[in-house]
């Protein structure tokens, strides 16, 4: 079965925009009008996923090369915040920056070493790094190695309530960003010579497209946007550990979603994201965590097998049907 | 020979113990119609993979227009004016006719000036030419055979290649097929564009070429005129045994 | 390093190459000779050490388990091909991502499944060889390593001469460089890859008993093993029997010199950087013929 992006009515900017400000203006009203704190909470996961999906679809979807390794990009973005906090006090615009630029060299050094390789051997490299950055973070004392360390929440303005609002507000502006950066990517010349890498590589070379060029600079974007994910979470949760901070839950999660939401278009990520995220929330609340990973893999082998084009794909399928009548 | 658009020269390709190349060296002048004739496992598409860049030969050098590109990259070689087509045609599936043309055109043509060119009036003009405008906004999973050689061709020429070159691009046509892609392929040259054509099908090979080359096991045996090629007894005993 | 380090180091590294062999043999079989992506190799590894170590709490010696659980990860071999080549190589799309995907999430599943059977503390079994050492010259060698060192050295040498002296083993071998043929001989190739994957399948039973009789398990372990398993398979020369046998014995000592002049932690990227080495110099491998 072939994917195609879905066409969209509007290949312009303005659309898409107006969208953008209008999801940011609701998250500042519902920063200062919701009481529930447990909503944030699950709000900033969600949103995290989708910048974490949209950055794995980046490399995976567009590109054709599936990193494994997710969690490492994230939990360099946390670290790399954490030492920025307790050797700087650097602010949190700081510590974003710097965690895209850590992870985008991640990104670039892997792909330096392996993009030039069959698909798997790139996907081996990002178990290889998980491994080597948690065994790095576990022996580096200046971050709490195995123990861990307190973060605490500098104070915040008036115009939040708490610390924690104006993060989930921060985590949409990032989400608007990937997105609107994996948007670009998609349905510009970038995206194009991308499709083609991933559709037949050798082909693509030969009508001039300057593959490993490209490649590497899908991996060092999908690094970065990861990275960003993982920025602000020290914050959030006060506290940063390995054990959480990589958790194969990332490197799972970065993967289903965009495949069950489908890999074609930046829509597919941000749907897989918010479908599951909120999923995983209700049967981690429910049932228990081993479960909600459970289920999460299950859908996965589900999906690849019989719905390779994800939701995406299937929507599109039906909303062809219905127009043929 | 200085002035030459193509110089191959002493080129070798080992594929661990078997050799499928063995100082080959060629020339092609621009303009001409050059004509590659030879049995299967001859080392024919190696030697097209070696001239493209798709495989680095592991002896010799190859020139193009005066530069040594012999360790160039096949996109940049595709830059310079090396278009190729693929013996099994190798659409990109998950894109309409009219964004497989796009890719050559971003990435060759225009892509230092992209804002300013309109790729998509391009990328149908060229569809057009070889028959294909009423598809371009088609999947390319619904084109035929001839139709799929057709948009391999299309993506070779959207490039604005100086030299083309295919790979039996006629294997499977119909004789009126046939006949077909050679007045396309004809007046490509008729442009001036240098064509290196690769086939089985002595028919094409005969109404094309000013010269044909004939290779065997790794080398050229015989090089020549179509007529006096077709007679010469060391290319028939190739192809017709001793 | 004195010399004398240097020598243990080296022993050590032969055993333990030689099980590194013994658990990727499978792998160069379903990756070096049919080409599946099969990154859920090491999960089922952990998987079999495992059952053998839930056969050892009926007081199973777990070798004996390994022998015993190898029809049945035969018989899932069997399935999980069936099922790719069914989703995948049938449709002719481009496995590719897909495949890849396919694998991991099996992989995942495994483990996760592991976790919730036995919880994420780490699992040993005891026998009369473990435990104790043996004394090779001035060298103490753990016997457990001796037991494991000839146990792969038979796994290796069984699989070698099934592949080269039976009518099954050659279809094998032949359907990796030539489908085509093989079909016009009259032997199907799909079936051939079936059984085959289930043959590579089939040794992560021993293979696993082989793993916990070694190391300590717990159900994240098989991370560790991509690297190492990917790194004999490709060293190896895809699909050479031989091959994968001294590849395993150039990682071990590798791995055994670095960890004594540098430590454990920098063991895992020992198998990453000589895989890298080898698909940068010679990605056909030892043995390999592309």
């Amino acid at each position: 079965m072939v994917e195609r992006p879905p066409r969209l009515a509007v290949k312009g900017w303005t659309g898409f925009v107006v969208g953008a400000i209008a999801i940011l203006v609701v998250a500042l009203i519902l920063a200062r009008v919701v009481g529930n704190e447990y909503f944030f909470f699950a709000g900033y996961v969600v949103l995290q996923f989708i910048v974490l999906a949209t950055a794995w679809n980046v490399l995976g979807g567009y590109a054709g090369y599936v990193n494994f390794g997710s969690g490492a990009f994230f939990a360099a973005g946390a670290y790399t915040a954490v030492a920025l906090i307790k050797g700087f006090a650097a602010p949190l615009l700081v510590q974003i920056v710097a965690a895209a630029m850590v992870a985008g060299l991640m990104g670039f050094a892997i792909g330096a070493m392996t993009l030039r390789l069959r698909g798997i051997f790139f996907s081996i490299a990002t178990v290889a790094i998980a491994v080597i950055c948690e065994t790095i973070v576990l022996n580096w004392g200046f971050v709490g190695g195995a123990r861990g360390a307190t973060v605490l929440q500098p104070p915040t303005t008036a115009f939040f309530a708490s610390y924690n609002r104006m993060l989930f507000v921060v985590m949409t502006l990032l989400a608007v960003v990937a997105v609107a950066l994996s948007r670009y990517i998609e349905i510009s010349w970038i995206g194009r010579g991308l499709r083609a890498i991933r559709d037949n590589e050798e082909a693509a070379e030969s009508v001039g497209v300057p593959t490993l060029k490209l490649k590497l600079f899908a991996a060092t974007v999908s690094g970065a946007l990861m990275g960003i994910a993982g920025a602000p979470f020290p914050l959030y949760m006060n506290f940063i550990e390995p054990t959480s901070a990589f958790s194969l839950n990332y490197a799972v999660s970065a993967l289903a979603m965009p495949i069950i939401g489908g890999t074609a278009s930046w829509a597919g990520p941000v749907i897989g994201a918010v479908l599951l995220g909120s999923v995983q929330q209700i049967v981690t609340v429910t049932m228990s965590s081993e479960l909600n990973v459970l289920v999460l893999g299950l859908l996965l082998v589900a999906f690849v097998v019989a719905a390779p084009e994800g939701v995406l794909g299937l929507a599109r399928r039906l909303s062809g049907k219905a127009g043929a009548r | 020979m200085t002035g030459a658009l193509l110089e191959v020269d002493a080129v070798t390709k080992r594929f661990g113990g078997f050799v499928a190349l063995s100082e080959v060296s060629l020339t092609v002048q621009a303009g001409e119609r050059l004509g590659i004739i030879g049995p299967n496992g001859s080392g024919k598409t190696t030697l097209v993979n070696c001239i493209c860049g798709s495989l680095s030969s592991d002896g010799g050098s190859i020139g193009f227009d005066g530069t040594d590109v012999t360790r160039l990259a096949c996109y940049r070689r595709t830059r310079l004016g090396i278009a190729r087509s693929f013996q099994v045609p190798r659409p990109f599936s998950s894109m309409t006719l009219a964004e497989n043309v796009a890719v050559p055109l971003e990435y060759v043509v225009h892509r230092r000036s992209l804002h300013g060119a309109d790729v998509s009036a391009e990328a149908r003009s060229i569809l057009a030419r070889m028959g294909l405008a009423d598809r371009a906004d088609a999947p390319t999973g619904s084109l035929t055979q001839v139709g799929l050689r057709k948009l391999e061709l299309a993506r070779a020429i959207a490039a604005r290649p100086r030299l083309l070159i295919l790979d039996e691009v006629m294997a499977g046509l119909s004789p009126v097929e046939i006949d077909e892609m050679l007045d396309i392929i004809l007046g490509l040259s008729r442009q001036g564009v240098t064509v290196m054509m690769i086939e089985h099908i002595m028919r094409a090979i005969m109404r094309f070429s000013e010269r044909v080359v004939c290779m065997d096991a790794g080398r050229v045996m015989a090089e020549g005129p179509p007529d006096h090629i077709v007679r010469d007894p060391g290319v028939q005993r190739i192809y017709l045994g001793a | 390093m004195s010399f004398e380090l240097l020598g243990e180091a080296i022993i050590a590294g032969v055993l333990l190459g030689c099980f590194y062999a013994a658990v990727s043999v499978g792998l160069s079989v379903a990756f070096g000779l049919l080409d599946v992506p099969q990154i859920a190799h090491p999960a089922f590894l952990v998987l079999g050490a495992y059952g053998a170590y839930f056969l050892g709490s009926f007081g199973l010696d777990p070798l004996l388990a390994g022998v015993l659980l190898t029809p049945v990860f035969f018989l899932a071999g069997l399935a999980v091909y069936r099922f790719y080549h069914a989703a995948f190589e049938s449709r002719g799309t481009d496995a590719g991502l897909r495949g890849l995907a396919l694998f991991f999430g099996i992989a995942f599943i495994v483990e996760v499944l592991l976790i919730l059977s036995f919880g994420v503390d780490q699992r040993m079994v005891e026998a009369v060889y473990i435990g104790k050492s043996v004394a090779l010259g001035d060298v103490r060698i753990p016997m457990r390593m001796l037991v494991a060192f000839l146990v792969a050295l038979v796994l290796i040498t069984g699989l070698s001469l099934y592949l080269s002296g039976t009518f099954t083993g050659r279809a094998i071998k032949a359907v990796a460089q030539d489908q085509t043929a093989l079909a016009l001989m009259g032997a199907d190739p799909v079936r051939i890859k079936q059984w085959a994957f289930g043959i590579a399948t089939g040794t992560c039973a021993l293979a696993g008993a082989l793993l916990i009789i070694v190391t300590p398990v717990e159900p994240g372990l098989g991370r560790l093993y991509i690297g190492r398993t990917f790194c004999v398979a490709v060293l190896a020369g895809l699909g050479s029997m031989p091959g994968t046998l001294v590849a395993g014995i150039i990682l071990g000592i590798a791995e055994s010199i670095v960890l004594t002049s540098l430590g454990a932690s920098w063991a895992p990227a020992v198998a990453f950087g000589l895989l890298l080495l080898v698909l940068a110099v010679r990605p056909a491998g030892l043995f390999g013929q592309r």
